[in-house]
């Protein structure tokens, strides 16, 4: 198959899955989820660390160095932020 | 060495089963994510799937050197773990913006990058390539000036009311058509820059005439939709090196994009696809309204003291929460008086509409942040349920969306939102600094209701104060 069609099948189905997926995540948990996509998106940094590697220009090289720092800022900060949200939402079992 | 050569080799040879592992964790991670018991396991599982993904890719023959990545990783962990902890929950939208801006510029720099370098992958045409680059970059671009902007409105840095500028359609359309010139132009001749800078420039200039429109109620909307530009840069950048992984996650994640998109474009009463062509702020919400005289003579202002009897009365509470309440930081108040009315049975929970707050839960978050637990929030249809049963409704900083015009009046702006029925309740109490309308400017009939009772106060004293004197009356 060519290369491309696969890739834009790959996408359609995983729009299918993210649709049935995240329309059962419920209002209360809006926020973290939009921080965990954000920090998911971040997944550009795979992308950014090969840039930043195997980059045969200085510019080509510097362009990837920018783009790994400000992803990781996205993925560890994404996460974190999330976790952080998360931990506070607790249930009524400990009712004084 | 040796078992580290294989491992290496393996990583290598096997990269796109590792990021299909990736995908797998991100949804299993998004799965968990449906329930508040299991949402924080799910951050987890999500967080090992980037951590695997990660760890693969440094593995990559091809790297030169380690040095800049390691510093790169290292400072970008750093800056992230440091603002994650020092965050104010009330900013969270502005950290949003940010990180959806820095999302943005991470596809257009690696979009840049990859036009610098030239290096084609071997299943990828020409055609392809530089075409995934346009792509990549105009999105990266658009979404990181946008965002700035949106979080320049939303620090208060410029106006939050929305700026009209004159013929700003055709304005957009001539931009969007100077960005798609330039990217057929930059598929032609790769060699030429000037035709990439001229997708950079359009596309900035694009984003702020775009953002610069949307009105200050509306970030909400905003928030969702660069969601789904966020995951859009990932699928971009994933397309100019054809990696499965990127393109999947960049999918799934528009995919959340799109649904809270959809969910705040029906909670406040906007066109889905007018907002994903542009127009975020309808003409008509930015104009204010008169009309106040529904009010004269009709207002009952009333004291916290007398307040309390009706309280003290009642069999189920409801408080309405809006973002003037976190504005007044009086969310640990809020949690006082739910306490102190549950120690007499009172049952009290919490009526959330999906746009009180700044962005999709917000409020959710900030009242989990002082130890409300989760059961007690409910939702704009569960709450619509309890509200015809419920004794004392107790609006705090909520405005619009407690207006039963939006039910009934045909020519306002609010008509066919779907709101809180407050006004079903036996009765109301609104704490409110003034009659001023919400944002949408339009004056709420809820406050000359014959039940209806006005504590003209900040939140945050006016909240303390019904705590006080219901803790007397009490004893």
């Amino acid at each position: 198959m060519d290369p491309l069609m696969a890739a834009l099948i790959l996408f359609v189905l995983a729009l299918i899955i993210g649709f049935e997926v995240v329309t059962k995540v419920p209002p209360i948990l809006h926020t973290p989820l939009v921080v965990a996509s954000h920090a998911m998106a971040a997944i550009m940094v795979v992308s950014a660390i090969e840039a930043a590697g195997t980059g045969n220009t200085l510019s080509a090289r510097i362009l990837g160095f920018s783009a790994l720092l400000l992803g990781t800022v996205n993925v560890v900060g994404g996460y974190l932020i999330a976790d952080r949200m998360l931990s506070m939402f607790k249930g009524n079992k400990k009712k004084k | 060495m040796d078992i580290v050569n294989i491992i290496r080799n393996v990583a290598n040879k096997y990269q796109a089963v590792f990021y299909l592992i990736t995908v797998l964790f991100f949804i299993f991670g998004l799965r968990l994510l449906t329930s508040p018991r299991t949402a924080r396991r799910g951050n987890v599982v999500s967080a090992v799937g980037m951590l695997i993904a990660i760890t693969i890719t440094l593995m990559y023959h091809g790297i030169l050197t380690y040095k800049l990545i390691i510093i790169g990783l290292a400072i970008g962990s750093i800056i992230g773990a440091i603002s994650a902890y020092a965050l104010d929950l009330r900013a969270i939208p502005q950290y949003v913006a940010i990180l959806n801006g820095f999302g943005g510029a991470v596809s257009a720099l690696v979009g840049v990058s990859a036009f610098i370098q030239k290096e084609l992958p071997r299943n990828v045409t020409s055609l392809h390539f530089y075409s995934a680059i346009s792509v990549g970059t105009f999105i990266g671009t658009l979404t990181f000036w946008g965002s700035m902007m949106a979080f320049a409105k939303l620090q208060g840095l410029i106006t939050e009311r929305p700026v009209v500028i004159p013929g700003k359609n055709i304005i957009n359309l001539l931009l969007l058509s100077i960005s798609a010139v330039s990217g057929i132009l930059l598929v032609n001749d790769p060699y030429n820059i000037y035709y990439l800078i001229g997708i950079l420039v359009s596309a900035s200039l694009l984003a702020i005439s775009l953002t610069i429109a949307v009105g200050g109620a509306d970030m909400p909307v905003i928030i969702a939709l660069f969601i789904s530009y966020a995951g859009l840069s990932a699928s971009a950048v994933g397309f100019i090196y054809l990696t499965h992984g990127l393109i999947m996650v960049g999918s799934l994640v528009g995919a959340s994009g799109l649904i809270l998109t959809r969910i705040m474009a029906k909670a406040m009463n906007r066109d889905f696809y007018g907002i994903l062509l542009g127009n975020i702020t309808p003409p008509e919400m930015s104009k204010l309204q008169g009309g106040e005289d529904i009010y004269a003579g009709r207002i009952k202002s009333t004291t916290p003291e007398e307040a309390v009897m009706i309280l003290e009365a009642s069999k189920r509470v409801a408080i309405v929460p809006g973002y003037g309440l976190a504005v007044a930081q009086a969310q640990g108040p809020v949690r006082d008086l739910m306490a102190e009315l549950e120690k007499d049975g009172i049952e009290v929970y919490f009526a959330i509409h999906p746009v009180a707050g700044r962005m999709p839960g917000h409020m959710s978050v900030l009242l989990a942040e002082v130890d409300v637990p989760y059961d007690k929030l409910k939702t704009l249809e569960e709450s619509n349920e309890l509200l015809p049963d419920t004794d004392v409704a107790v609006v705090v900083g909520a405005n619009d969306v407690v207006n039963p015009t939006a039910r009934y009046a045909k020519d306002s702006p609010l008509y066919g939102m779907p709101i809180l029925d407050v006004d079903k309740c036996r009765s109301v109490i609104v704490i409110k600094r003034s009659l001023s309308p919400g944002f949408s400017g339009v004056p709420n009939p809820l406050f000359a209701n014959d039940n209806t009772v006005m504590i003209f106060s900040d939140a945050k004293p006016a909240l303390t104060e019904l705590v006080k004197e219901y803790r007397e009356l009490r004893t």
